[in-house]
């Protein structure tokens, strides 16, 4: 099989490729805690480490604390050896140069989305971040969902809260590792002074911040995922199939595209996953076909897939292909309305599909 | 998830978690901890006496329920007293394990058995599991892990519960848990880095544990959207709402046989319709005149199917037709079915020789439904 457009990483994989082997030059390691809101406890877990850490001989410091703390985390801070931020009427930065002076293995900064004041070395605390692993501190730090740029206007969609300050959602996935701390949305409310219920999800308010949490119990996996590729890569392993589902849609220009591509994208909806398209181009089409093709490609494009178009004599074996190197876990297929004489020759492409696509689910459309 | 109009019944909350270690334990003993702290009656009801150091602090000053003894080969052996339990009635009680298989002679096969009876009697329970004891998951485990579970927790148990919550630990910090001797004994680290805990297995049951929660955490909204006219844009139909809301509600229609696959096909076409929130029928066509004629073999394979499929929730029909793939194709066309589900029927010599095949027989009746033949994913794994 020869693919048209050979496959690339993901400029995500490439950026943490090279932040990570920057870093490992050092030894330094970013850890992220996320959590969906305020209140879930990402400050005392990621503190609840620190101190572990340093029980085990680690060298930590505090590098920037919240303003607000409940008893708990305070009592965890006491524990800690603190490098004071910098003061200045506008606010708090962290002393960079100062963590620098006193050189410690680990770095804890709470939390991670922050403007510096004007006249700071760096604009933002996560650039304060990346200056700190660049000289071998390994950070732990924590990030609310609504701090994370890509999801800002859905936070704000779901919860009216807006924000300024935002890291990028490429930070976090170049981070060596990250951790989602996840709590019912009934106790992350009553760490905040609400009444406790709980009985699942019973109130708007509720059923708002379990929107979040979906959220950012998904952009966990999604991370996790990256880095699993990157693993993968790395040891040269066969891919891992079925964590996720990804729905390739095969397009030819008689079958039943339009519906294919609309099933393909709420199944994606539904199951929070991905969705390819490709067309195997044979040779001597005619340029009418192609002018279709071009239009249901536009169509998949539009429902969010990737698209691909893929040359090759042997249509059915240059998908499966394709399917394996994407992890597909389902092919659509549609049924052909008119058979060639390639099909009676070598029977039907759809059953001839069927029985190579080993360990895929195969989807078969109506025409 | 608690019927609304069933108050009695105790909440179910499951901590989940993607291996041994993660922190399960540890997370539902400091939540109880914490309620303890506001005043609320919190017992153990059972927690592994072979408990991690930690672990056991974390249980400092909680009431434990003594364990129940049990008789088996001349050994004693400790299951969580239910009887006990429901003497003591707290307003909550801790039960780790889930997915548990208790030992013969204990008055309940599994503990998620034990756990309906504290349920019932209107207790509320806090208990623990990994993503792999999820029934419908089995195969994807399988598939990823080369690793056959046998302690299945059935998914209904698991959606019972009012809350989920996912316990989260970094693959590097619970192997060097692992390395430390803080999860298994020495003996039995090096057989856990072959195993479970080996390369890419951690990262990649982590992934799925993050969106099974992420999903339970879907399904609950959408029960509390039935239920109360919601506002809340939802992310998982953020862009298909609009003319697209009309879409007829899909009907998944599973082909039950006797062949083993089958199992795997009811998981599969019961997840798939649990995330398109579609209704789900499985079906079983005989070819003999009379069910009781076939084969005894052959029939209790059948009934263990659909004994199966039920056991998921499923609502199960027999039929009688002397061309199978023809009666399905035909029920399905008549009950507005949108989605067949069938194996892919291994092609025996005979089949071979006639150049004939179950599935493809129907792939090439139905050609006016979708027919998803789903694939074997354990086959590869197991040859």
């Amino acid at each position: 099989m020869r693919v048209s457009e050979s496959p690339r990483p993901s400029p995500e994989r490439l950026l943490r490729q090279a932040q990570a082997e920057e870093n490992k030059r050092w030894g330094a390691r970013l850890k992220i805690f996320l959590g969906y809101a305020p209140g879930v406890g990402k400050s005392y877990r990621m503190l609840d480490e620190a101190r572990r850490r340093c029980e085990r001989g680690e060298d930590v410091v505090v590098g920037a604390i919240q303003s607000q703390q409940s008893a708990d985390v305070q009592a965890l801070v006491k524990k800690l050896e603190l490098v004071s931020p910098l003061q200045t009427s506008e606010g708090q930065a962290i002393d960079v140069e100062a963590v620098l002076r006193r050189s410690p293995q680990v770095c804890v900064i709470d939390p991670l989305a922050a403007e510096n004041p004007t006249g700071s070395r760096n604009s933002h605390r996560w650039q304060d971040v990346q200056e700190l692993l660049r000289n071998g501190i390994s950070v732990l730090t924590s990030v609310n969902l609504l701090h994370v740029e890509e999801y800002k206007e859905k936070v704000k969609a779901i919860t009216g809260k807006d924000t300024t300050e935002t890291i990028p959602k490429s930070f976090l996935l170049a981070a060596d590792d990250i951790v989602i701390v996840d709590v019912p949305t009934d106790l992350c409310l009553w760490r905040l002074g609400e009444k406790l219920t709980p009985t699942g999800i019973s109130n708007f308010q509720e059923r708002q911040l379990s929107e979040l949490r979906e959220l950012a119990l998904l952009l966990t996996a999604e991370v996790v995922d990256a880095q699993l590729e990157s693993y993968v890569h790395a040891h040269g392993m066969e891919p891992v199939f079925g964590t996720h589902e990804r729905f390739l849609v095969c397009l030819t220009s008689h079958s039943n595209a339009p519906a294919m591509i609309e099933s393909g994208e709420r199944n994606k909806e539904r199951f929070q996953g991905e969705l390819y398209a490709v067309y195997v181009c044979e040779p001597g089409r005619s340029k009418r076909e192609r002018a279709t093709i071009q239009r249901y490609f536009d169509a998949a494009k539009k429902a969010g897939a990737t698209t691909e178009v893929l040359e090759s004599d042997d249509p059915i074996s240059a998908i499966v292909e394709y399917a394996h190197q994407k992890r597909i876990t389902q092919i659509f297929i549609g049924h052909s309305a008119k058979n060639t004489w390639r099909d009676r020759f070598f029977g039907d492409p759809v059953l001839r599909l069927i029985r190579a696509a080993e360990g895929i689910d195969v989807r078969v459309f109506p025409h | 998830m608690p019927a609304a109009d069933d108050t009695q019944r105790g909440n179910l909350k499951v901590y989940l978690g993607y291996a041994a270690g993660v922190g399960k334990t540890f997370q539902m003993l400091a939540d109880g901890q914490a309620a303890a702290q506001r005043g609320v009656d919190v017992v153990v009801a059972y927690f592994e006496p072979h408990a991690r150091p930690d672990t056991i602090e974390q249980a400092q000053g909680l009431e434990i329920v003594p364990h129940g003894k049990v008789e088996y080969r001349g050994k004693t052996f400790e299951e969580m007293d239910t009887a006990a339990v429901l003497r003591r009635r707290p307003n909550i009680a801790l039960v780790d394990e889930l997915a548990h298989t208790n030992i013969p002679g204990s008055a309940r096969t599994k503990r998620w058995e034990d756990v309906q009876v504290l349920l019932d009697a209107g207790i509320e329970v806090w208990t623990t599991m990994n993503v792999q004891h999820i029934e419908s998951l089995n195969d994807q485990i399988w598939q990823i892990t080369g690793i056959q579970v046998r302690e299945t927790v059935p998914d209904g148990i698991v959606r019972q519960a009012a809350e989920i919550v996912a316990v989260d630990v970094t693959p590097d910090a619970l192997l060097n848990r692992l390395k430390r001797g803080a999860i298994y004994k020495p003996e039995m680290v090096e057989k856990a880095l072959t195993g479970f805990f080996k390369g890419s297995n951690l990262g990649a049951l982590r992934e799925l544990t993050l969106r099974q929660a992420a999903h339970e955490v879907d399904l609950r909204q959408s029960v509390y959207d039935e239920t109360r006219a919601s506002q809340v844009s939802r992310i998982s139909e953020a862009r298909t709402r609009g003319a697209k809301d009309n879409q007829p509600k899909e009907r998944i229609l599973i082909h039950i046989t006797a062949d083993p696959s089958t199992a795997m096909l009811i998981r599969r076409g019961r997840r798939v319709a649990d995330y398109l929130h579609a209704d789900c029928t499985a079906l079983y066509v005989h070819g003999t005149p009379e069910l009781s004629q076939l084969p005894a073999e052959e029939r209790q394979a059948v009934e263990k199917h659909l004994r199966f499929a039920r056991s998921l929730q499923i609502e199960t029909r027999v039929l009688g037709g002397s061309d199978i793939a023809k009666t399905v194709v035909e029920f399905a066309r008549r009950n507005q079915v949108t989605q067949l589900f069938v194996a892919h029927s291994q092609v025996g010599l005979l089949e071979r020789l006639r150049g004939r095949n179950f599935t493809e027989d129907i792939v090439r009746f139905a050609q006016d439904l979708q027919v998803t033949v789903v694939a074997d994913r354990t086959r590869k794994q197991a040859s």
